[in-house]
């Protein structure tokens, strides 16, 4: 089976001012596959990440070289229209942050923006995001209350939902899970592994283990470049480089 | 999509167009009344304006000193008596009364705020004066009347600012002092008030300006007489009374009305210099 | 050592004094204002016209036109002073003229109000020929809320926490969309506790309507013209105070300055209550 490249970064650079932040990235991302990045903090495996959606763009100061191609195109180009990169390419953050209004809202927020009014229709999508997500039983009878009544890791899954209903062809994690308990972390993680076969995941994490869990494919970052890339049963099994071996069996990190 | 898109260029548009008329506005403002003002000029030479105290403008005598005389006496007693009332009601408030007090206090300090000041003058006209006239003899009107007004009309002023200033000042060195050994008046008195004195300051300077551009209570009770203030209980006036006293009765051009214009822009010079002081002030504050 | 302690006793008496001289103030105002002006006010007082030198006249006029005037005042205020504070708090980008943006802004807060009337008389009374009006006063007394109303907004804005932004924005969304479907809403309560205060400011001023708006009543009651002369409950009392020649002045002024305060007050406690309510609404507790 050949596996068709998604998204694929090459020789990228990234500097906050004079700061190289990204050193020469060159990897391809597998379209519905799950790819994981790892690395210490501060290796600049969130900056790469917002690079795919252009998140990068609101900080200031920020000078990108290289391409980032999608589908061949590159994102980077002057004619982009980053508000139509955005809905093909969503983000889950760190923290769940649902907008203060009701559950129903929160989702129907996405569609809403992109022009979408049918109440029919919306109310189709929340339901499915919300079934996507792994939400749906458990608010579909509250979703008129308002989204900060939610536990904290029903708040993370209603903001996967909140990116699902914009029908993303990528989704973007930014360590997903490290700000929810084990038990939350458990069902974020399942439902990674059943958006799978349907989305293009990319998930930065700092938990290893959770790499090697849920992911196909692992890159390892240090200090801005990119040290090994590869099938995650390899990465963490057989790695190539030694840097790679020391940070996966804790000698730092 | 290109919906959307033309809706945030238009909105962006939007709102820069209102950003920019308020500087349109303050402008226009300093334009048209320096304008009139600096007019005056053509028919009256600066220094006579400024510093003669004779104020006769039926025959052409325009000294507006005692204006100024009696604006500054009036804001000063305002400040002696509100500075230090309002900075020990809000070191009180912060450091010493219980919560349900606290809270009490501070609903008041905004009931304070509330009250229109033609009411300030009212109550100043029709119990401060009497009183005044019974107790320390003279005519009751003046700047001792106006300046009591003035400083209980900032007390909000100085409360709320004194108040933020002693609760922005970190729990750490309040700690550190107490941990010594200190008392909690020594504590407040050597270590929070100095960390918390930049805002403070631009809290008292905010409420002078207040107090100096404060025109229907004032009037109400400084006895629209203009003269040199002789003494604290006898009638004078101040720039903000005397502008609004006679501003109905000159015609529009005359040098009369110029000269009143005059004084209003002096009034405006006035504060916004002001402000640019207590920025520079809370700037060498934050700095720290 | 008990020097100290003694020092510290005695300063905390004078403190306590310093807070229950503050109420005590507070309370002698209120028991004085209310006590002379209660009496005053009766229906027939609140609803006929004003008298300029017999006894017995009214208020019904000037309580109108208090609350149209302020209301007008709003109307023009609120859509540029908001705009303004949006600009400021979500596009704007540190620089001279951003800076020249805020200046103008706190420029504008403080320029004393008989400032603000004589700006007004010279434009609206004067060049434009309008004489005393109700549009006069309203356009000038929105000029004294508009600074406080941007300012409130920025502030309101700035408070609502980034992650919003990011959320809004990482789902396809413009910033006008943001700002308008995500931020602005989440800040609304903070801005209407400004538009609050902003209208209890207007219902007591007179420094800037008696050289807009004047000091006489339409002959008809109520008059909606905007170019009606406009004297309201704050003007009222001090045309009376200081140049009116009615007999019963007095009273007159003591029953309108506790009609102010009542106005004042329940103008408060009117719009806090929805504010709190919608708020907790909005975060789910």
């Amino acid at each position: 089976m050949v596996e068709k490249v998604r998204f694929s970064a090459r020789d990228l650079n990234l500097y906050y001012g004079n700061f190289r932040a990204l050193r020469g990235i060159t990897l391809d991302i597998v379209e519905n596959r799950v790819t994981a990045l790892i690395g210490p903090s501060g290796c600049g495996k969130s900056t790469f990440l917002r690079t795919l959606n252009r998140m990068n763009d609101l900080v200031p100061n920020v000078r990108i070289e290289g391409k980032v191609l999608l589908d061949g195109q590159d994102i980077y180009a002057p004619d982009v229209d980053v508000v139509a990169l955005r809905k093909r390419v969503g983000m889950v953050f760190q923290r769940p942050n649902p907008f203060p209004m009701s559950i129903y809202d929160n989702v129907a927020y996405g569609p809403r923006i992109h022009g979408e009014k049918r109440k029919a229709v919306l109310d189709e999508l929340v339901e499915k995001s919300l079934r996507d997500a792994a939400l749906w039983e458990e608010v579909k009878d509250r979703l008129h209350k308002s989204a900060l009544s939610l536990s904290g890791g029903q708040q993370q899954r209603l903001c996967i939902a909140r990116s699902l209903a914009v029908r993303p062809e990528v989704l973007l994690m930014d360590e997903p899970a490290s700000a929810l308990d084990p038990i939350s972390t458990a069902k974020i993680e399942d439902l990674i592994r059943s958006l799978r076969s349907t989305y293009t995941i990319v998930i930065v994490t700092h938990n290893m283990q959770q790499a090697a869990r849920i992911s196909d494919y692992t890159a390892f970052f240090l200090s801005g470049e990119l040290v090994e890339y590869g099938p995650t049963s390899v990465v963490f099994t057989n790695p190539k480089d030694q840097r790679t071996e020391d940070y996966i069996t804790g000698r730092f990190g | 999509m290109t919906r959307a898109r033309v809706s945030d260029r238009i909105a962006r548009y939007l709102l820069w167009a209102c950003a920019v008329a308020v500087t349109v506005v303050i402008t226009a403002i300093l334009v048209f009344v320096g304008r009139e003002g600096l007019l005056t000029f053509t028919a009256v030479d600066p220094f006579t304006f400024f510093f003669s105290p004779v104020w006769d403008p039926p025959n052409h005598q325009f000294g507006a000193l005692p204006f100024f005389l009696g604006s500054i006496a009036a804001t000063a007693i305002a400040l002696l008596i509100g500075a230090p009332l309002g900075l020990a009601g809000a070191i009180f408030m912060a450091k010493i009364a219980p919560p349900w007090l606290r809270g009490m206090l501070r609903q008041a300090s905004n009931l304070f705020a509330g009250i229109p000041s033609v009411v300030y003058g009212y109550i100043g006209l029709t119990v401060l004066v009497p009183w005044i006239r019974g107790t320390l003899g003279g005519q009751g009107y003046g700047v001792l009347a106006a300046g009591i007004i003035l400083g209980i009309m900032i007390l909000p002023t100085i409360i709320n600012t004194a108040e933020d200033a002693i609760q922005a000042v970190p729990g750490s060195l309040e700690e550190g002092s107490l941990g010594l050994g200190a008392t909690r008046w020594q504590t407040i008195w050597n270590v929070i008030l100095p960390a918390a004195r930049p805002r403070i300051l631009a809290g008292i300077i905010l409420a002078f300006a207040r107090a100096f551009g404060e025109t229907t209570a004032v009037q109400m009770v400084i006895g629209n007489s203009p003269r040199v203030l002789t003494g604290l209980t006898t009638g004078t006036a101040t720039l903000t009374s005397q502008i609004i006293m006679e501003m109905g009765q000159t015609p529009p051009g005359s040098t009369w009305n110029r000269a009143l214009f005059m004084m209003a822009f002096g009034l405006l010079v006035n504060s916004v210099l002001l402000i640019l002081l207590v920025r520079w002030v809370s700037s060498r504050g934050v700095a720290r | 050592m008990s020097r100290s302690h003694w020092w510290d006793r005695l300063a905390t008496w004078v403190l306590w004094l310093a807070g229950l001289l503050i109420l005590a103030l507070l309370a002698g105002f209120l028991i004085r204002i209310l006590g002379q002006g209660l009496p005053v006010l009766n229906v027939r007082f609140l609803t006929t016209k004003p008298r300029e030198m017999l006894p017995g006249g009214g208020i019904g006029p000037e309580l109108f036109n208090t609350f149209y005037i302020t209301a007008l005042s709003l109307l023009f205020s609120l859509p540029v002073g908001v705009g303004a504070g949006i600009y400021l708090a979500e596009y704007a980008r540190p620089g001279r003229m951003t800076d020249l943006l805020r200046l103008s802004v706190e420029a504008l807060a403080s320029v004393p109000s008989i400032v603000l009337g004589l700006f007004g008389m010279i434009l609206f009374v004067n060049a434009m020929g309008w004489g005393f009006t109700i549009l006069g006063g309203a356009l000038t007394l929105a000029l004294l809320n508009l600074p406080v109303l941007v300012r409130v907004t920025e502030e309101a804005m700035r408070a609502v926490p980034d992650s919003y932004r990011e959320a809004s924005l990482g789902l396809g969304a413009t910033q006008w969309q943001t700002v308008s479907r995500a931020i602005l809403p989440a800040a609304l309560p903070g801005i209407l506790t400004g538009v609050t205060l902003v209208a209890g400011r207007a219902i007591g001023e007179t420094a800037i309507l008696i050289y807009t708006a004047g000091v006489t009543v339409s002959r008809h009651f109520p008059d909606f013209s905007l170019f009606a002369p406009g004297e309201t409950l704050a003007t009222r009392i001090w045309y009376v105070k200081s140049e009116g020649i009615v007999p019963d002045a007095d009273a007159i002024a003591a029953g309108t300055s506790a009609l102010l305060i009542l106005v004042v007050l329940v103008f408060n406690l009117l719009l806090t209550a929805p504010i709190y309510w919608w708020q907790r609404k909005r975060s789910g507790r």
